[in-house]
């Protein structure tokens, strides 16, 4: 197949030629007997892993394998934002990591995934709440993190169209990340694709594993739906579905899945141009390129695979909607969704080894799985090759319930539905 | 989704609250690898695709805790007995093995 680099230079050549040129941006590839690394779970932390195995760690032979097709999964379920914006010192190096690469990943894969830093902000409404955030800002500061702590007046400067006198919630003012925004998720999943693909990875789609085999404590292969793949390394990147695969080679991991709903409304004219949060609810916004305000709020808050919520969750969000911006009230709800969530037991994620040899875990991820792709991919790709965690995902431990090392960035204990 | 407390009848969701998977059961503290079983007591479980027995509190109406079997994948409810039940039965087939 011919390898091409996009530029002005073809969109211009292409534009005329009547668009006939363009070639399919990965191969459909057929699995091979074994492979070196195989990593399942094509979604974007899978093909991101898988990237960075090729071109950093110079890893031949790769195979990611994917049960349905690639950005069919969670990649295309969230809500696309990116932001870097946390307390403990186990995560914040992490994800700032992970924006760094964000901030450079369009020209590191050629490919325009829309990374549009626009802000992120998250409002306070208390006395309390804004010494909490403003903590919270001083932590990011320390770590090289950009952080602003802005007064109502400012604001109102930025949304002048929040409901700033609610009688119980009055905002006091947001803390502000610049460089969180959004990015176009399911062009973070093609884009990997297609670069990995270049690098000569091999990425089978309706592949389905259905079982490990293991040998004297070591992991040899995987069967699938597409018949025996041997491996020399397996790593398992299936957030959302974990505790089932895991299952299959007889471990049992400290997360429940759960759902989480999201929602689009019909396209309205540019209306806002940033991330914000309601701080006395649960409810984030932003609006995409093609005008849908994206909104969402809490878990559902019971154990589900079943892509699909209830009522009780779409009132609150609802209700949180209109008690920050009363305007939106008569705008009319497109579609709204469920996406599962690996929700870990202190609501940080796991890249670890398990006690299975040559067999690597990416779980645990929450809701927060896609802002840490491109860190989430580098760090397990660094993991799987070197068998040593990178830096920033040291605390990342499977062990760290057993020792009490939790990063409980919520502080709410072990209770997935409340991170 | 509506719970049939069977002190209430059928009720809405946003009455109860959820508080997961029913079937640990905590261990015995004396035991040599009391550790061990208190770290999997805690943390790590099962997480099924299908039929699960999970506590659900009906905060919002009689305050009685609830085990329902749910399955997971279409949120279909087959049983809702109460905890106190479930408790006395686990302990009288205990019993019963000893």
């Amino acid at each position: 197949m011919r390898q091409q680099r996009y530029s002005i230079f073809s969109v211009l050549r292409e534009a005329l030629r009547g668009h006939t040129g363009w070639g399919p941006a990965w191969r459909d590839a057929e699995p091979k007997s074994s492979y070196d690394i195989v990593i399942i779970g094509g979604g974007g932390h899978g093909l991101a892993t898988a990237y960075y195995l090729a071109k950093i760690f110079g890893q031949a032979r790769i195979a990611v394998l994917e049960k349905g097709w690639i950005g069919g999964g969670n990649v295309g379920r969230n809500t696309t934002i990116v932001r870097s914006n946390y307390l403990l010192p186990g995560n914040i190096p992490f994800y700032e990591k992970a924006m760094k690469l964000w901030e450079g990943l369009e020209q590191d894969i050629n490919y325009n995934a829309m990374v549009s830093q626009r802000s992120v902000l998250n409002l306070y409404h208390s006395d309390a709440q804004r010494d909490a955030f403003a903590r919270r800002g001083n932590a990011m500061r320390m770590h090289g993190v950009d952080a602003e702590l802005l007064d109502q007046r400012e604001v109102r400067e930025m949304l002048p169209f929040l409901n700033y006198d609610n009688a119980r919630f009055p905002i006091h003012g947001g803390l502000l990340q610049r460089r969180g925004g959004t990015v176009r998720h399911d062009a973070v999943a093609w884009g990997y694709a297609r670069a990995a693909d270049q690098r000569g990875v091999d990425i089978i789609q309706n592949c389905e594993v259905t079982g490990f085999k293991i040998e004297g404590g070591r992991v040899v292969g995987v069967e699938t739906s597409r018949g025996f793949i041997g491996a020399n390394k397996i790593g398992l990147s299936v957030a959302g579905s974990s505790s089932r695969v895991a299952a299959l080679a007889g471990l049992k991991l400290p997360i429940e899945s759960h759902v989480l709903q999201a929602f689009v409304t019909e396209a309205i004219k540019p209306f806002i141009d940033c991330v914000v949060t309601f701080g006395a609810g649960h409810f984030y916004m932003s609006q995409s390129d093609k005008g849908g305000l994206v909104f969402g709020g809490d878990l559902d808050g019971y154990n589900s695979y079943a892509q699909r919520g209830n009522m009780p969750v779409i009132e609150d969000v609802c209700e949180g909607g209109m008690a920050l911006v009363p305007r939106i009230g008569r705008v009319r709800l497109l579609r709204h969704w469920g996406g599962i969530m690996d929700m870990s037991m202190d609501g940080s994620p796991i890249i670890d080894r398990t006690p299975i040899e040559g067999l690597y875990l990416n779980a645990g991820w929450c809701y927060g799985g896609f802002k840490a792709t491109p860190a989430a991919g580098l760090c397990f790709a660094h993991l799987i090759a070197t068998d040593d965690a990178h830096p920033v995902a040291k605390h990342y431990r499977m062990d760290r319930f057993a020792t009490g090392r939790t990063i409980d960035e919520k502080g709410m204990g072990p209770h997935p539905n409340l991170h | 989704m509506r719970i049939k407390c069977p002190y209430c009848g059928e009720r809405s969701l946003d009455e109860f609250a959820y508080h997961g998977d029913a079937t640990v059961t905590r261990p015995d503290i004396n035991a040599p690898d009391a550790m061990d079983q208190f770290t999997a007591y805690v943390y790590e479980r099962s997480n099924p695709a299908g039929s699960h027995r999970e506590l659900w509190y009906h905060s919002a109406g009689c305050h009685a805790w609830l085990v329902v079997t749910r399955d997971t994948t279409n949120h279909k409810i087959s049983a809702v007995e109460t905890a106190r039940e479930v408790a006395l039965k686990r302990t009288s087939d205990t019993q019963g093995d000893a």
